[in-house]
This record gives C-alpha cells, sequence and structure tokens, in this order.
C-alpha cells in the first residue's frame, strides 16, 4: 500500500478484462442467479443463430445474433466490473507480496545466532533485528528500542519508535529497522502474519456476502423469478389472442426487466466499499463491520490523543512567592529551548504570543538535560555552574529542597488549582529557588467541534472517555460538543459504556490502542485498533487503522453508509427503469398484431426489432456506465435521513425513470439505421 | 355526471372517514389483553365460550398461531364440505335442494373460509337454508375473524409484543366486532325492506297469468356480515344488484359503509397498537389517495360510455349503463364496484363484466394489489408488507440497515417477505395461462375480453376478493379445483410467512430512534410506500393487462 490511491492502471484494467471471460463459467455465474439467467438467455439465443426453427420462431438470424451479442456483453460487462473491483484490491495484494519476500531471520537460539528464511520462524521463536534489516515476522519487542519504517504497510514514511514494553511493542513482519537493535518475539506462525491477512483481505479471496447484501439479494432474486412468472405466462395469453411470440424477444423482455444493473454491479459495490476503506489505511475484518459502521449510533472516543492534543500545550505563566511573570517566562524559555517535545515548543509559543522577551544569550554552550521518566524534569546546565530544571511539581520540589533550597507557600496553592482545573502544572526552578509555574492546558483539536456536530446530524452520539475529573471533564466536554463523557474512566468502565448502550439496542464503536482496550474493542460492534497498539488489541478489534489515527472513525462511519447507500441507490435505479422499458419492449411485441398498441409506443421508436434492441443495448451498456458509481460510491453528505432520502429518491429514483426514456431513444435513433 | 350524484359519493366517502378512527381505536381496545370495561360486556358470551371450547389463553409462539390458523380453518372447511355435500337430505331444506357436487362444495368451502367468497353456484338455487345458515354465515364469521386475529398478532409481533392466542383473538373478534355491529345492522337492513325468512320460495302470479317463484329467505343477518367481513357471497345469484339484497339507495350506502368500516378503520388500530398513530395515518392517507384516484378514473370512464354504443347513436347521458341496475345508476355502480374490489369484499351490484374496459382495469387493478384497503385484517397484512419494502428501499438509501418501528428488518425477514411476493403473480399468472391454453370454451368472449375474464377470476381468488367477472362457464371441475387451490394458497401461504415476520420481529431488541433514523410517519414515507406498491404491482402485471382491458379500451373504436 505504499501508493495509497492505487489507480486503475492498464494492467488492472488488461487483467478485468481476461477475467470477465473466465467468469462467464457457468459453475462461477450460478453464484449470481441474475446474470446466470442472462447467461442463459445468451445461450437459449445463441443456439437459435445456428437452429433458427428450434421453438418454431420466424426470427431472422440478424436479430438472433444481435440478441445474443447483447446478452453476452451483459454478463461480460457485470463480470468486468466486478473483475475491475477485484483488481484493485489485487495490486494493492502484489504491492504487498513484495514486502513479504524471503527475509532471513537471525534466530536467537539459546546465545547463538543462526541464520534461517524468515518462513521457517514458528510462534515463540526469538530473533534479533539491527539495524537496516527487515522484521522477519509479527511479534512483540521484548528488548531494546529501535526506529522502524512502517511505510510497506501504512503508507507513513515518518519512522515510529518500537520499545519493549508498555503500548508501543508490537511490530509487524516486512517493516524496517532503521536504527538501533531490537531482540523480537515472534507472535504468529507463517501464513497467518498481519500481512498475510493483509493481503488475502485486500485480495477479496475471504470475502463473504455480508448480512445486508443477503437480504438485497433475496429481493432482487425474488423479482427475477417474478420476471420470470410474467415472461412464461405471456406466450401462452398471446396465444390465446391468436398473436406468436418469439421466443428471443420474450428473452430481451425478461432480461430487460430483471434487475440486471444493480445484480451485476452488487458484488462490485461490496468489493469496493471494503476498498475503500483500505485505501483509507483502515484495514477491516470483515466486510460486516464496514456495514455495521454505517449503523453505528454510538461513538466512545479517547479524550486524549482523539479530541484533545493532551495536556500538553502552556497556556499561562505563573509565578510564586515574589517572583515575576516575566522570571517564569524568561527561565521557563531558557529551559526548552532545545526541548523538542510538545510542551516545549508550546512553552515558546505562548512567550511569542504574549510577546516576552527573554536573553537568549545565557544558554550559549549549555548542556540539554533530557526528560527522564526518573527524574521527570528536563532543563539545562548553564556553562557558569546554573541548572535549570522544569517538570512535575513535585520532582522539582524535591530537587530543589534537595540541594537544600526553600519552596514559597504558594506553590502548593496553585498547582492545585490549575490540577483542579483540568490543567497540567510543570514546576520551573533554578538551582535552590522556584520561579513559579507553566500552565499545560488540555485543547480540543480545531475542526473536532464540527465533526461532532456533524455525528449528531447523522443521529449519533458520542462520549468522551477521559481519566480526568468530572468538573474538568465536562468542560472539555462542553467545549468540543460531545454529547456525553465518562470522567475518571477505567478501562473496564468502557466496557460498561459498551454493554450499556449495545442493552438499548444501539450499536457501538470505539477505538483503542492498548492491552487494557481489548476487552471493549472485542465488545463493541465496531473496534478500531490503532496500528501502533499492542497486539492484544489489534486482534481483538475488527478494524485496523494503519495510521493510528482515532478520529478516524467517523470516515469510517460515512464509508459504511456510503456502501448501503449505494447499494440502494442502484436498485431503485435498477428497478425504476423497467417503466421505460415496459414502454420500449411491449408495444413492440403485439404492434404488429394490434396495430393500436402504437399508442404505448411513447418514445416513438422507430420499428419493433429496433426498440427492443434498444432496450436491450440501453440494458446492457448501463452496466459500465455505472462501474465508476459503483466503485466510487454515491455521495454521502451528513445530513438528516429525511433530506437524503428525499435527494436520492430524486437523483436515482426520478432519475432512473427518466434516464432510459432518453436512452433508449438515442440508441434508437442510432439502432434504427440497421434494422 | 351531475352534481347530485357527486355529492352522493362525497358523504358516503365522509360518513366512511368519520367511522373509521373511532371503530380502529374501538378495535384496538377489543384486542387489548389487559382488563377493560369490554371484558364486563362481553364478559358474560365469552366465558362460556372459552370454557366449552376448553380454551387456554396463554401467548403462543408464531408457529402455533399459525397452525392454529390453518388446522382450525381446514377443520371449518371439512365440516361446511360436508354439509354442502348432504344438504339435500339435512334439515331446513324447505324448498328442496339437491346437495352439491364434490368438486363445487370443495370450491365453494374454501371459497367461504378464505374470506374470497367466489360463487360458482347460484344462492337461491344451490344452496339449502341450513347451508346458507350453518356453512355460510358461520363462515362469514370466521372467516374474516381468523384474517383480523392473524393481523392483531402480526401487529403485536411489531410492537414487540408477544403474539397473543389464536382462540381469543377469534372469538374477541367475532363477539365484540363482528356479532354486535351485524345484528344490529341486519335489523336495519329488515327494516329497509330486505327478507328476514325460513319461508320457502313464494309464488306469485304476475301480470300475464304467470306464476313466478320468487325465492326469499333469511337474507338480512346473511347481507350484514356479507358487508361487515369483507365476505361479499351473495344470498342471490345477482348479489347485491337483487332488489331483496339492496332495496334501494340507503341499504347502497349501508353497504358500502359496512365494506369500507373495518378495512378504512385498520390504519388507525395499527397506530394504537403500535404506539405510532402518525404512521397510521400515512397508511390511511396513503391509501385512501389510491383510492381516490383509482375511483376517479372508473368513474369518468364509466361516465363517457362505451365508445361503440355511443357511435350507433343510443343516448348515452347517464353513462355506460351496460350491466347496470337502473335503481343505481353509474356512478352508485362506479363507486361500488371501486369499493367492494379496493375492500376485497367482492359483493357487486353492477356486473363487473359489462365495466368500460377502464373500469375493469381499475377493478381487477384493485384486486392485483390488494393494498388499496385491501380484505379485513389480510389487506392491511399486505400493506405493512409493502411498508417493509418500502422501509428496506428508504433505509438502504439512507445508508442503515432498514428499521420499521425500532426493529432492525434483516436477511430473514426480507427473505420472508421475498417469497411472499412471488406467490401473488404465480396463483394469477400462470393458472390464467393453463386456463385460456385449455378452458377456452368455458370463456364466454372471445379475445382480449375473454383473457380478461380469466385473469379477472385468479385474481379475484387469489386477494381472496370474491366478485367475478362473470361470462365464465366456472362451474365446472377445472374451475373450481383451479380456483380451490389459488384461494387456499393465496389466503393461508401469507398468513404462515408474515407470522413468521411478526415472530422474528417481536424477538428483536428495538433500535432506539435517532435523528439518524429514517422516519416512516411522514409524507416522504407515504411517498416511498406507494411507489413501492404501483411499481412492483404494475411491473408484475402489466403485460397481462396490457393483452386484457388495456388492448380492450385500444381497440374498442366505433
Amino acid at each position: 500500500m505504499s501508493s495509497k490511491k492505487s489507480a486503475l492502471t492498464s494492467e488492472i484494467i488488461t487483467q478485468a478484462t481476461k477475467q470477465s471471460f473466465i467468469k462467464l463459467d457457468p459453475r462461477i455465474m450460478v453464484r449470481n442467479p441474475i446474470m446466470f439467467v442472462v447467461e442463459i438467455g445468451f445461450i437459449i439465443t445463441l443456439f437459435l443463430v445456428f437452429v433458427p426453427d428450434a421453438f418454431g420462431g420466424a426470427v431472422s438470424t440478424g436479430f438472433n445474433l444481435a440478441v445474443a451479442f447483447i446478452l453476452l456483453f451483459t454478463v461480460l460487462f457485470a463480470n468486468f466490473a466486478e473483475a475491475l473491483a477485484e483488481g484493485r484490491g489485487k495490486a494493492q495484494a502484489d504491492s504487498l507480496k513484495k514486502s513479504k519476500k524471503e527475509i532471513t531471520a537471525n534466530k536467537l537460539s539459546g546465545t547463538t545466532v543462526k541464520q534461517i528464511p524468515s518462513t521457517d520462524l514458528r510462534k515463540g521463536d526469538l530473533v534479533i533485528v539491527s539495524q537496516g534489516e527487515m522484521i522477519p515476522g509479527d511479534g512483540e519487542v521484548i528488548e531494546g528500542l529501535a526506529s522502524v519504517d512502517e511505510s510497506a504497510i501504512t503508507g507513513e514514511s515518518a519512522p515510529v519508535i518500537k520499545e519493549a514494553g508498555g503500548d508501543f511493542s508490537s511490530v509487524t513482519g516486512g517493516t524496517k529497522v532503521i536504527s538501533d537493535r531490537i531482540k523480537v518475539r515472534i507472535t504468529s506462525d507463517p501464513g497467518e502474519s498481519f500481512l498475510d491477512r493483509m493481503i488475502s483481505l485486500v485480495e477479496g479471496a475471504k470475502r463473504q456476502k455480508t448480512p445486508n447484501e443477503i437480504a438485497l439479494n433475496t429481493v432482487l432474486v425474488s423479482l427475477t423469478i417474478i420476471f420470470l412468472i410474467v415472461v412464461i405466462a405471456l406466450p401462452f395469453f398471446a396465444e390465446y389472442l391468436d398473436i406468436t411470440l418469439e421466443v428471443p424477444v420474450l428473452i430481451a423482455l425478461l432480461v430487460c426487466l430483471i434487475p440486471t444493473t444493480i445484480g451485476g454491479l452488487l458484488s462490485a459495490i461490496g468489493i469496493a466499499g471494503m476498498d475503500r476503506v483500505t485505501q483509507f489505511n483502515v484495514l477491516a475484518m470483515s466486510g460486516k463491520a464496514v456495514e455495521a459502521s454505517g449503523d453505528i449510533n454510538t461513538i466512545i472516543l479517547d479524550k486524549t490523543g482523539t479530541i484533545t492534543y493532551g495536556n500538553r500545550m502552556a497556556s499561562e505563566f505563573i509565578p510564586v512567592g515574589k517572583h515575576s511573570k516575566q522570571d517564569v517566562a524568561a527561565w521557563a524559555a531558557l529551559s526548552s529551548v532545545q526541548d523538542e517535545t510538545p510542551e516545549g515548543r508550546s512553552v515558546l509559543e505562548l512567550l511569542n504570543q504574549q510577546s516576552i522577551t527573554y536573553d537568549k544569550a545565557i544558554i550559549d554552550g549549555s548542556d540539554f538535560v533530557e526528560f527522564k521518566a526518573e527524574t521527570r524534569m528536563s532543563g539545562m546546565d548553564l556553562p557558569d555552574g546554573r541548572q535549570i530544571r522544569k517538570g512535575a511539581v513535585d520532582a522539582v520540589k524535591q530537587w530543589v529542597s534537595g540541594q537544600g533550597g526553600f519552596i514559597p507557600d504558594d506553590l502548593q496553592a496553585n498547582s492545585n488549582a490549575i490540577a483542579s482545573a483540568g490543567g497540567t502544572p510543570l514546576a520551573v526552578a533554578v538551582d535552590q529557588t522556584i520561579y513559579g509555574l507553566i500552565y499545560l492546558k488540555d485543547t480540543v483539536k480545531p475542526g473536532m467541534r464540527e465533526r461532532f456536530e456533524q455525528m449528531r446530524k447523522m443521529g449519533i452520539k458520542t462520549i468522551m472517555c477521559t481519566g480526568d475529573n468530572p468538573l474538568t471533564a465536562a468542560t472539555i466536554a462542553a467545549e468540543a460538543g460531545v454529547d456525553d463523557f465518562i470522567a475518571e474512566s477505567k478501562p473496564e468502565d468502557k466496557i460498561a459504556v459498551i454493554r450499556r448502550e449495545q442493552a438499548e439496542g444501539k450499536l457501538v464503536a470505539m477505538t483503542g490502542d492498548g492491552t487494557n482496550d481489548a476487552p471493549a474493542l472485542a465488545q463493541a460492534d465496531v473496534g478500531i485498533a490503532m496500528n501502533s497498539g499492542t497486539v492484544a488489541a489489534k486482534e481483538a478489534a475488527n478494524m485496523v487503522d494503519l495510521d493510528s489515527d482515532p478520529s478516524k472513525i467517523i470516515e469510517v462511519v460515512s464509508i459504511g453508509k456510503q456502501l448501503l447507500m449505494t447499494r440502494g441507490a442502484l436498485t431503485t435505479f435498477s428497478i425504476a427503469n423497467d417503466i421505460a422499458k415496459y414502454f420500449a419492449i411491449i408495444p413492440a411485441m403485439f404492434m404488429v398484431a394490434i396495430p393500436e398498441m402504437e399508442v404505448l409506443n411513447v418514445m416513438r421508436l422507430h420499428s419493433p426489432l429496433s426498440a427492443i434492441l434498444s432496450a436491450l443495448i440501453f440494458n446492457a451498456v448501463i452496466i459500465p456506465l455505472l462501474i465508476p458509481l459503483a466503485m466510487k460510491g454515491v455521495k454521502y453528505k451528513p445530513m438528516s435521513s429525511s433530506q437524503l432520502l428525499s435527494r436520492n429518491l430524486i437523483v436515482y429514483g426520478l432519475g432512473g425513470v427518466i434516464v432510459p426514456f432518453v436512452g433508449i431513444k438515442l440508441i434508437d435513433l442510432i439502432v434504427q439505421f440497421w434494422v | 355526471m351531475t352534481m347530485i350524484s357527486l355529492t352522493a359519493i362525497a358523504i358516503t366517502l365522509l360518513l366512511s372517514l368519520l367511522l373509521a378512527r373511532p371503530t380502529g381505536l374501538y378495535m384496538a381496545q377489543a384486542f387489548n389483553y389487559e382488563k377493560s370495561v369490554l371484558d364486563r360486556w362481553f364478559g358474560w358470551l365469552e366465558k362460556p365460550i372459552y370454557a366449552i371450547g376448553g380454551i387456554q389463553k396463554d401467548n403462543q409462539t408464531w408457529k402455533q398461531y399459525a397452525l392454529a390458523v390453518v388446522l382450525s380453518n381446514s377443520v371449518m372447511i371439512l365440516l361446511v364440505y360436508l354439509i354442502f355435500r348432504f344438504q339435500g337430505v339435512l334439515p331446513l331444506n324447505p324448498s328442496g335442494i339437491a346437495s352439491m357436487e364434490p368438486t363445487l362444495a370443495f370450491n365453494t368451502a374454501i371459497s367461504f373460509m378464505t374470506n374470497t367468497n367466489l360463487q360458482h353456484y347460484s344462492g337461491e338455487s344451490g344452496l339449502s337454508y341450513l347451508s346458507q345458515m350453518i356453512g355460510i354465515v358461520f363462515m362469514m364469521f370466521t372467516a374474516p375473524a381468523s384474517a383480523l386475529a392473524v393481523l392483531i398478532a402480526f401487529i403485536r409481533g411489531l410492537a414487540g409484543k408477544p403474539l397473543g392466542n389464536f382462540f381469543v383473538d377469534l372469538i374477541r373478534c367475532i363477539t365484540r366486532i363482528l356479532l354486535p355491529i351485524a345484528f344490529v345492522l341486519a335489523l336495519v337492513f329488515v327494516a329497509l325492506g330486505v327478507p328476514q325468512t325460513l319461508e320457502p320460495t313464494a309464488a306469485a302470479t304476475t301480470l300475464e297469468g304467470v306464476t313466478q317463484e320468487i325465492a326469499r329467505g333469511p337474507v338480512a343477518s346473511f347481507l350484514s356480515i356479507k358487508e361487515l367481513g369483507n365476505n361479499g357471497g351473495g344470498f342471490f345469484g345477482v348479489n347485491s344488484a337483487h332488489p331483496f339484497e339492496n332495496p334501494g339507495g340507503i341499504s347502497n350506502l349501508l353497504q358500502i359503509l359496512l365494506m369500507l368500516l373495518l378495512c378504512t378503520s385498520l390504519p388507525f388500530t395499527y397506530g394504537k397498537m403500535v404506539g405510532n398513530k402518525k404512521q397510521g395515518r400515512v397508511l390511511f392517507v396513503s391509501m385512501a389517495m389510491m383510492f381516490i384516484v383509482f375511483l376517479g378514473i372508473t368513474l369518468a370512464s364509466e361516465n363517457a360510455g362505451n365508445p361503440v354504443v355511443n357511435a350507433l347513436g343510443i343516448q348515452h347521458d347517464q353513462g355506460s349503463m351496460e350491466g347496470k341496475e337502473a335503481r343505481f345508476g353509474v356512478a352508485q355502480s362506479a363507486l361500488y364496484a371501486v369499493v367492494t374490489t379496493a375492500s376485497e369484499t367482492g359483493a357487486v351490484n353492477t356486473m363487473h363484466d359489462t365495466l368500460t374496459p377502464i373500469g375493469g382495469l381499475i377493478t381487477i387493478g384493485n384486486m392485483m394489489l390488494n393494498t388499496v384497503f385491501g380484505g379485513v385484517g389480510a389487506g392491511f397484512i399486505n400493506v405493512l408488507m409493502y411498508a417493509m419494502i418500502a422501509v428496506f428501499l428508504s433505509g438502504l438509501m439512507v445508508g442503515r440497515t432498514p428499521e420499521f418501528l425500532g426493529k432492525k428488518i434483516e436477511g430473514k425477514e426480507m427473505k420472508l417477505i421475498a417469497v411472499t411476493l412471488i406467490i401473488n403473480p404465480l396463483l394469477i399468472l400462470l393458472p390464467t395461462a393453463l386456463a385460456v391454453m385449455t378452458q377456452s370454451d368455458t370463456i364466454s368472449n372471445p379475445g382480449f375480453h375473454g383473457l380478461t375474464q380469466a385473469l379477472y377470476e385468479f385474481t379475484s381468488s387469489a386477494a381472496n376478493n370474491g366478485s367475478g367477472f362473470e361470462g365464465l362457464g366456472d362451474a365446472t371441475p377445472f374451475w373450481n379445483i383451479t380456483t380451490g387451490i389459488v384461494m387456499f394458497i393465496g389466503r393461508y401461504f401469507s398468513v404462515i410467512t408474515m407470522l413468521a415476520v411478526a415472530g422474528s420481529l417481536a424477538v428483536k431488541k428495538p433500535v432506539p430512534e435517532t435523528s439518524g433514523t429514517f422516519r416512516t410517519d411522514n409524507a416522504l414515507f407515504g411517498t416511498v410506500f406507494l411507489g413501492a406498491v404501483l411499481i412492483v404491482g404494475a411491473l408484475t402485471f402489466f403485460p397481462a393487462l396490457a393483452l386484457g382491458p388495456i388492448a380492450e379500451f385500444l381497440t374498442l373504436k366505433p
């Protein structure tokens, strides 16, 4: 998936063309009953080309040939649509397979390292991967830290840090270590790796029909049977009236009436829907999950990282003791000049915003002290021996008092005030003196409010989960515009909320990455795990977001809806088409025997034969014409369901009535020169 | 058409409209299992019946309910079949009418049990008073009661409640709805001049001095339930065109009101029972719109008359009077014809065979759709089935798994609905094809009209309407057996499938309504519903209609 938008290359088209002939095999065709009927119609008319009077008919060979030809193309077009949709997946799979090519693994047995092919690795094996090597299989880092290029999987070129322990320990086979060295415990057997699953998913090898697809298919098959009954009864009625109906004409009528348009495109729509999710860099484990996402009533979102940036933006400098705001700001800035963390950068930004100046020269030639989990502080060691530190309040307090410094009385009160407002206080100190606090505030990501507004329009409730206290949570919830929130939430709270919502009959989606999210991901109807997350989370989820962007869940919902809408729109279009086809074929069938039927020939088609052929040609060419729509999906904009329905009814319902009248007439204008 | 006749139609429909809602709400109350004042009113009548019948009032599963319907109805068919077969030797046969032949008895028993009342016999000469009263009138109560019970169970399922008990519903329908109304109206009909007697046919001497046998009998009690229960079978062969079965304008008005009473009030019963009155109203309005349009077309066509006859210079100010009663005229005949086919009653006060081609098209179309109100119970189930199809398509178009009353319509329900959809054309088109191929000698007209006659017969049977286009020599084994089978399947197949749908929906967890939920109680849904009904119906039957009434209309030229 290195190229996210796999375009329709000429190779895909060639492949699809080839496939559309291979799929003519009746054993494959029978899986699509509607097109199978068309194929049988083709076989019968082809037979009539050679034995014209097999059913006592008197139609010209030319007409039989034309009908057979058009029917063949109708089937081929439908096959082509399906093959094309599959082809895009195959192309992606091929590029994935390239990353799967033979990798040599450095297997650790005891203390010795043995070089074996990656295909011989089994679950539980330990391997060493060093700079420049490919990781031979899915696994967990158990020792060391390395930056890994996962672009083969995610398409994201910036490397990610993987380290032992915690939520960033899982690595994927086929990705490349670009610095350092890690020891990995393999967690999957050959053929079952994430990459393997991905390949089979995008190839559509394991594609099963989704519940909605089955329901729709039943309706379409039943319509097909109804029209079969209609067409079987018709010659007997005609016979009673001494009108002879020709077999190819009846076949033409049948093929025009059965919903070939949607029947031919149905599986393409399903495959393309999955494909859209994949192109969006989300890996759906089943089409069912994609469909379910269109039905989501409730989305549970983590506050930090999804809705807000986290407690990381400096928003205020608060001096303590007798120090001034200027002092705190200056020292805070000096400690942050080389600090590349978001907190550090935001300190400098805030200074800029407030137009506070400081003497940068002080730190010339000083050493940067990085943040460490043990110290929970970072800062600068100045050449003159002074040490600047900023960090967690209690850590700084300890550091200062350790040097015999003095703790200002108002420090604790101020830091408590910040904490209770939902912020994080950072203390700034130089040697024995604490100058003040940096108020790190939680900031809602831009655009989130609008998105939640959209979701509300779509009828989706958003619930924010946060470890913050209720007061802070309420503030952020109001600011972001979510419908509900759970404060001081623990992982098990998420499951409780999901169960509660599900008990009310709602479908729930959530995103998560940590191992402790796994049960909730499994419980949710749509669980999206972040690719950066743990193996457990990814296994519990039914989708994996390769970009690890939790807010993407919103787009996934749209794609799910779009998938259903495309099916509905094309079904409506297909059925609405029948009206015009009737007005083309019925008068044509009976005009010779009942000249008054000419009244029904509202399109003023040239002759009975040209009318039938035109309707049939329209029926065939509408399939390839709608392939782009089937692949792209109908446009979905968040709006109320009534607006959406009215819009789609007008476009695809009314459009479906009108378009074929115009189309058949235009085709007839050309066809009339031949018949 | 005069202003007066149009005003008369308007008043009739207005009265019907006024009656619909209160009747609907009363029916919802009548089937409510919670204790109510109605228990006190009717308890004295019902308790002994429950006791004698040994009826357990437990809720049934959909399978038990369906089995109870089919089995009990089959037993009734068998009983009545035996009565017909031996009526010649059984009592209450003052006119000495012979026993019925087997295929006719088979047809007639099924016909009345399925609420069809297709009559391949003439009442005054074919049935004894015992057959009329024990056989026919008995079924005229139990048939609509069975259908209504199934609908009520279906609605309960949609509302997420247990389906209820068939026997309780059956009995309540008779004791609380059919019997009281039919009893009062029978007395009214007597007052209007309809006979109610067990005396044999009266002999009268005409002005020419010839002796004429005048058929009579317990007509009034027969008449009220015939119309109320959407049964439609006539006491006399010519049904409500007979002066004893429809003495005048007031009785005609009452009959129309009775035919429409239950089927127009069911949307309100439904709205009340599922707790969505607006949706019931939307369905009522949708059906009423179809009805008004169809009525308008029929009136216009009948009023314009037959172009061939008109061209002969025959006075035709009153429209096409061929086959119509002079007492009722074009307006009341056309209204009656549309009402009787819309409500699947099948009673007639005019010969449908002689309606203009377009008038015939509308009556046959009403039965093919079976959703323009439709017969008591069965028609509204059909309506709800189409509503679910509409919901399915709309749900897809707004990108959600379709929900109806908060219940997801999924693969299982759609499978059942899809199968049920096939049944209608299967029962109408294939037997018609068989009939025109093999039985053309029993069809009185050649050409398009003959095809329509056969088509009408099977449509009427499949929709359990029972009116006849006539002109068929239909008292033959072929017609008796084929229409008998069509009537039976036409009724019980959908009973089973739709109860299965109800059973499946009843246990589904309701989905809460959100702004993303597609609303099924507004005009937009009404439009989709109408679209589904008309397009599916039109697409299925257009070719047959094109060769029948449409071709007749197009070729009917002076």
